[in-house]
């Protein structure tokens, strides 16, 4: 399979950060094409490319620019940009590369988007424990101001467009969208009730565009190439490439740019490295811990792309971050660890979320430590699809998802704890113990 | 190990305003947003570059600079974990516990610098030099596992490495530079 590194294609360069470097490699070349051309027309090469949000939820970039009002219903409000950099789904590690070898591929295609859904004024949300990155942006965007290529009448086509980088403080929940914006406008970062979706009121009751920074960092190349291009690339319904960021129990671990529909054994096998040696596959969670976890006979049966993953192994490819984990996991550990980092998260805004995750953790303690009865499981399931789908945000399913998956797939596991436990191989106590998991080598 | 992020509100420093020199970046904050209560964040991080953490008197001043109650500026103090309601030692030693950093040992490397540091119970080290704090998910799962000190990333930590970090800290060798170039690996097309 040959495809173009569209993402990660300049990260090896040296200095590839820099403005003259970035400039070197292309970076900012289709810029002036884009400004040129008119708003909708971006909107629809977009759309035609295929191009998806590369954030999780995987919608349609270009049909989401098109729910922004046009300039005659807006009543005067701006359109505002935010680029979601809060990278924080435990298992991603993507856009922290995009950002710190490519900044300015990021912010090329920012200026494009803003141009195709009318906005003057964009911001970058970025994690707060990205300090040293947010640093480099902000050093990448004086540059690009310096250069005439942010401000102003960029490149002399009229077109005016500032970027401002927002720095976080440490709250999973602010890569939602709408909680990315109660946290920007300076509240606590909890997310609102849609509708209305931000493309229609958002930030400050302004539409707002929410996109992933490897969605836009897609754009330039899209609209140099155009997206014919783009859709060659890819499954029909899953165009181009996407960054995944591989974990666990792999030889080579990092993050790969592969073209969408890439076989998933293949990614383990060929470019992880495989597993270490003498060991075997045990579970792959996909897309980032929020996702139903993944068993190896799914594993070998699908490609990466949004349709292969969901209809063969009901999961999703959500932000292409994937945990593979050995056969030396103690799988109920690795369940109690995610509704540990679930039950920190939760913003404690719906009753089924905040309480829910933590007595889902608490369960999970005592079947991790041999105390729990078979009781505890029924509890467990019975929480867990009580808190999916009933609450503001889908803070609640994704930590839901993860017991729903793991109960179903890797039942045995969860069973053969109860039986320790009801044999009297009680290791731990029954009061949930604040030390976490240990959890494999 | 409880966290300094999460402790109630410690001791008050007394009224506090900006340093003069400070003002221009307190202005240029305010402008970027269509808002004053949009300022609260970069100001609270402003703040506590200067006053290493934030208890009651920083927010009122906060408060003061965007023109909202003070309550409103601790509900946003209280619900971001960066910020920091009670001081710690000259370095924040952050170790990520998530699992991608515990499929791959993050608990040993934990106990290992509990035991090196010699911290107690509140994840502080006798000398006042080292807070021990474990957090969740820092985004560096291919590098794991890893932790965080002050802004720094150190990644594909082992009990070694964490004694020659530890080494240079205490004899005050500034930190190295967060380095993710190491971690991309070059990708085969096949």
């Amino acid at each position: 399979m040959d495809f173009p590194r569209i993402l990660s294609g300049n990260w090896e360069t040296p200095n590839s950060h820099t403005l003259p470097v970035a400039r070197s490699l292309g970076v900012y070349g289709r810029l002036e094409k884009a400004l040129r051309m008119q708003p909708t027309e971006i909107v629809q090469v977009v759309k035609d490319s295929g191009l998806r949000g590369r954030g999780g939820a995987g919608f349609p970039t270009g049909m989401k620019w098109s729910f922004v009002p046009g300039p005659d219903k807006r009543g005067g409000k701006p359109v505002y940009l935010l680029c979601n950099a809060d990278e924080s789904e435990p298992g991603t590690f993507k856009d922290r590369y995009c950002m710190w070898k490519d900044p300015h591929l990021m912010i090329e295609g920012m200026i494009i988007a803003a141009h195709a859904i009318g906005c003057k004024v964009g911001y970058v949300y970025i994690r707060g424990e990205f300090r040293y990155i947010y640093d480099r942006l902000w050093e990448a965007v004086h540059e690009a101001r310096a250069a005439g290529l942010l401000g102003n009448n960029i490149l002399g086509t009229g077109v005016d467009f500032e970027l401002h980088i927002h720095l976080g403080a440490g709250a999973y929940i602010c890569g939602e969208e709408t909680a990315l914006i109660s946290s920007l406008e300076g509240f606590k970062g909890q997310p609102k009730l849609k509708p209305p979706f931000p493309a229609v009121e958002g930030a400050w009751r302004a539409p707002t565009i929410v996109n992933n920074v490897e969605t836009l960092s897609a754009v330039p190349w899209i609209i140099e190439h155009g997206a014919a291009a783009y859709k060659a690339l890819g499954t029909e319904k899953s165009p181009g490439t996407k960054l995944f960021s591989c974990s666990g129990h792999i030889r080579k671990p990092g993050v790969y740019e592969v073209a969408l529909g890439y076989p998933m054994k293949d990614l383990i096998e060929k470019e992880c490295g495989g597993l270490l040696p003498g060991r075997t596959m045990k579970a792959v969670i996909p897309g980032g811990s929020s996702v139903p976890i993944m068993t190896p006979a799914e594993v070998y049966a699908c490609t990466m792309d949004y349709e292969s993953i969901s209809t063969v192994a009901g999961s999703y490819l959500g932000s292409g971050g994937m945990i593979v984990m050995d056969d030396t996991t103690d799988l109920v550990a690795a369940l109690a660890n995610l509704l540990r980092f679930y039950a920190h998260e939760s913003c404690g805004q719906c009753t089924p979320c905040r309480e829910g995750c933590g007595w889902m953790y608490h369960i999970l303690c005592r079947v991790r430590d041999n105390c729990a009865t078979a009781e505890d499981l029924v509890t467990l399931k019975d929480l867990a699809d009580n808190i999916h789908s009933k609450t503001i945000c889908f803070f609640g399913a994704s930590a839901a998802m993860p017991v729903q998956s793991f109960l179903l797939k890797f039942k045995a596991d969860f069973i053969a704890r109860i039986e320790a436990a009801s044999k009297g191989i009680a290791s731990g106590t029954h009061i949930a113990p604040p030390s976490p998991a240990t959890v494999g080598a | 190990m409880s966290s300094p992020h999460d402790a109630p509100v410690a001791a008050s420093r007394g009224p506090v305003e900006w340093p003069e020199t400070l003002l221009p970046q307190v202005q240029d904050i305010l402008s970027r947003y269509p808002t004053k209560q949009a300022a609260v964040m970069p100001l609270l991080w402003l703040a506590q570059d200067i006053w290493d953490w934030l208890d009651l008197d920083v927010m009122r001043l906060v408060a003061r600079t965007i023109e909202v109650p003070p309550s409103q500026v601790h509900a946003v103090a209280s619900f971001y974990s960066m910020f920091k309601k009670a001081p710690t030692g000259k370095y924040l030693v952050q170790v990520c516990q998530t699992l991608s950093c515990a499929l791959v040992g993050a608990e040993g490397i934990i106990k290992h610098l509990e035991k090196a540091l010699d911290v107690d119970a509140h994840g502080n080290s006798k000398d006042g030099l080292f807070t021990l704090l474990r957090v969740e998910c820092l985004a560096s799962c291919g590098s794991a596992p890893m932790m965080q000190v002050n802004e720094h990333f150190y990644e594909r930590l082992t009990p070694e490495t964490c004694d020659q970090i530890i080494a240079g800290l205490r004899s005050g060798k500034p930190l190295s530079l967060p380095r993710p170039e190491v971690d991309v690996w070059t990708f085969p097309v096949s």
